[in-house]
């Protein structure tokens, strides 16, 4: 009697290797790159190309944390309001007298509470669907940083804070190094690890995965924690950007965010798509804004090209599935 | 399998076209792109000069007439305007926008700002960079400008409105102002010379019951202005010291029918206001006249890129049409005084329906 295996890694194939999305953003980046420089003499030198990461990078620290969330089929609209209470709080601490060190420290903890209230809320009372759990915390966060804040705007931060948002180490811009840092960490946590299965597990089949010991609820209040501390991350490059903060920053971060993350080739239906992709996406439209930008493109057209971008991206990466799944079911 | 293929070779197609399109533009371009980049680093002198003006944000009237006065005073100079605003009237987008600006080397940036210290990093980068920086209509604080571009006194401008509504509602009952952004440095000043005014004068019947903000947008402005109804059901008056605020109060008004029984003021576009001038929802309003103040921005930036003017209290220049200006003191830095503010009512409001 011989036994069928069945193995869970499947043989590499060229064929494969070359047709996922990703690919295809890298495609999209040197395509963005050539029109960029061709279009623009201002574009293609080394200061330009770095300084442009420091106009864009700021909301993508989300990125990483709304993929993880994306995967799980769940979604996180509130993590612009957290920037801005976080941002708030941190800025109405400094002026209270608490040291610059300390009042990041709590920007970063408001930051991670908003995100584990927002998980505390989905895990607790599971009925309800991320959607109006967050739609409420947006509102909610956004609410009390008015409360805090009123009309108002606060800053005279020391010196040294704009370092996050204007500083360089050595010729690049530290805040392209801290994401690249966390890219690579993220990477690895979502793709290499058994907490990154579990995610995509959840994403694929929260009842089968809960049924075969993955702690789901375990791993979404971590996730969403995630997504609150991350979007403090944001709001300390922001906040040091402007040199000061008010109640309405970042208003429609959230948005900008799932755009990059769907750019991304990560499907709503959850369980697909990769970390590298969305990190790519970041760039495709942090670029494409940017060499848009240096011809002087009208805010409205710019619009219009980024929704053109992401309906062509997201019908691509969808078709794609659908012919993955004829292909099995035929097999 | 064929299909993903199909779809793959339009994809590539499509962002082929995207790159062929940016080479097609270069090469209609080439003529003045080769004259500024390799002549223009042997004699700067001839290469002409850049002028970048920012505005809050895309689809506003006003905002429209403003870089189109800046647009006009740079064209008379013969050197190139650059006309910018983000899509949502956010520090955020406007600090985008200066990055990209500073990225192609302008000669000088007019910003209306979105905040009053918001901008003060990105501007001071793009000063340090030896870029011209003036903000108009709404300023930025003294330190991230060399001067500013005042439509008009505030002290005057915020003065006048009470008077006027006072005047119009028969100094009794209560009224509301119906502003912009919370944020937007112009309209609360006014706002508080207009508490000044209220305090200081002999008002003793009005009562200003809640300044309420439309953050310049028309469905948000509309729907204060419902809620204002709604809160005060005796509310006399609105004074909406905005153009898109001010036409949003008229039309909920007239659409209401309370025409005769709550009067807006304000400032406002004349095109945009002549109906409700006309039909009595609003028996006279302010302005001034955004293509000068844009027009005034663009001499100043010339004067300023051209070391007529440093920003210093004293410096005088040439406006064009507009005549001479001295920059004047300012709270915490210097400006220019456009002029007083200008009365529309049923008279004249025809004849300047047609011109913004």
């Amino acid at each position: 009697m011989s036994t069928r295996t069945i193995n869970h890694i499947q043989d590499f194939s060229w064929k494969r290797f070359f047709l996922q999305w990703e690919w295809m953003l890298i495609l999209l980046i040197i395509a963005i790159f050539t029109m960029n420089s061709s279009l623009s003499p201002y574009f293609l030198n080394y200061i330009s190309i770095t300084d442009a990461t420091m106009t864009f990078l700021d909301k993508a620290f989300i990125v990483f944390p709304m993929v993880m969330i994306m995967i799980m089929r769940e979604i996180d609209i509130s993590v612009g309001s957290t920037v801005a209470l976080s941002s708030v709080v941190m800025a109405v601490a400094y002026n209270a007298g608490v040291p610059m060190v300390l009042a990041i420290m709590i920007c970063l903890l408001v930051g991670a509470l908003c995100g584990l209230f927002n998980g505390f809320l989905l895990v607790k009372y599971k009925e309800l669907s991320a959607v109006i759990v967050t739609l409420s915390t947006m509102i909610l966060y956004r609410g009390i940083a008015y409360m805090i804040l009123e009309n108002q705007s606060s800053g005279g931060f020391p010196m040294w804070f704009s370092f996050f948002g204007w500083g360089y180490v050595g010729t690049i811009p530290f805040i392209l190094i801290l994401f690249l840092l966390l890219a690579v960490i993220f990477v690895l946590v979502l793709q290499k690890t058994i907490f990154g299965r579990h995610i995509y597990a959840i994403g694929s089949n929260p009842i089968a995965s809960r049924f075969s010991g993955v702690k789901v609820d375990r791993v979404k209040l971590i996730v969403f924690t995630l997504a609150g501390l991350m979007a403090a991350i944001t709001a300390v490059f922001l906040t040091s950007r402007m040199g000061s903060t008010r109640p309405n920053v970042a208003n429609m971060y959230e948005l900008d965010v799932i755009a990059m993350v769907a750019l991304g080739g990560i499907s709503t239906a959850g369980g697909k798509g990769k970390m590298l992709g969305a990190i790519l996406a970041v760039f495709v439209i942090g670029y494409l804004q940017y060499g848009l930008g240096l011809i002087n493109v009208p805010a409205q057209s710019l619009l219009v090209i980024i929704g053109l971008l992401l309906i062509i991206s997201v019908t691509v990466t969808n078709l794609r599935m659908k012919g993955k799944l004829k292909k099995k079911t035929s097999n | 399998m064929l299909r993903r293929w199909v779809l793959y070779v339009l994809l590539l197609f499509v962002f082929g076209i995207l790159v062929a399109c940016g080479d097609d533009s270069e090469t209609s371009g080439d003529a003045a792109g080769e004259g500024t980049t390799e002549e223009g680093q042997e004699e700067t002198d001839g290469e002409q000069n850049r002028y970048a003006i920012v505005f809050k944000n895309t689809g506003n009237p006003y905002g429209e007439k403003e870089m189109e006065g800046f647009e006009n005073a740079i064209n008379e100079l013969g050197a190139e305007a650059i006309l910018r605003a983000p899509d949502q009237p956010t520090v955020e987008g406007q600090i985008q926008i200066i990055e990209e600006l500073i990225a192609q080397q302008v000669d000088a940036i007019a910003i209306v700002g979105n905040d009053y210290d918001g901008l003060q990093p990105v501007l001071t980068k793009a000063m340090n960079q030896d870029i011209k920086v003036l903000s108009l209509d709404s300023a930025v604080n003294g330190d991230s400008r060399m001067v500013h571009i005042n439509q008009a006194d505030p002290e005057a401008i915020g003065r006048t409105q009470i008077q006027a509504v006072a005047e119009i509602i028969d100094n009794e009952g209560q009224f509301a102002v119906l502003s912009a952004t919370s944020q937007a440095s112009n309209q609360n000043l006014w706002i508080e010379w207009m508490q000044t005014e209220l305090e200081e004068g002999d008002y003793g019947d009005m009562e200003l019951v809640e300044v309420a903000y439309g953050d310049d947008l028309r469905d948000k402005s509309v729907s204060e202005t419902e809620a204002l109804l709604q809160s005060y059901p005796d509310l006399k008056a609105i004074v909406s010291p905005t153009t898109v605020g001010i036409a949003a109060a008229s039309k909920v008004i007239t659409d209401k029918g309370l025409q005769g029984e709550v009067v807006v003021t304000g400032l406002g576009l004349p095109s945009e206001m002549a109906e409700y001038i006309n039909n009595g929802v609003s028996p006279w309003m302010y302005l001034w006249n955004p293509l000068d103040v844009g027009y005034l921005a663009g001499y100043a930036a010339d004067a300023l890129v051209e070391g007529e003017i440093s920003g210093e209290v004293g410096d005088t220049f040439e406006a064009g049409d507009l005549g001479s200006y001295e920059v004047t003191e300012s709270e915490d830095g210097t400006e220019v005084l456009l002029g007083e503010p200008f009365r529309f009512d049923e008279d004249n409001i025809d004849e300047w329906k047609e011109i913004y």
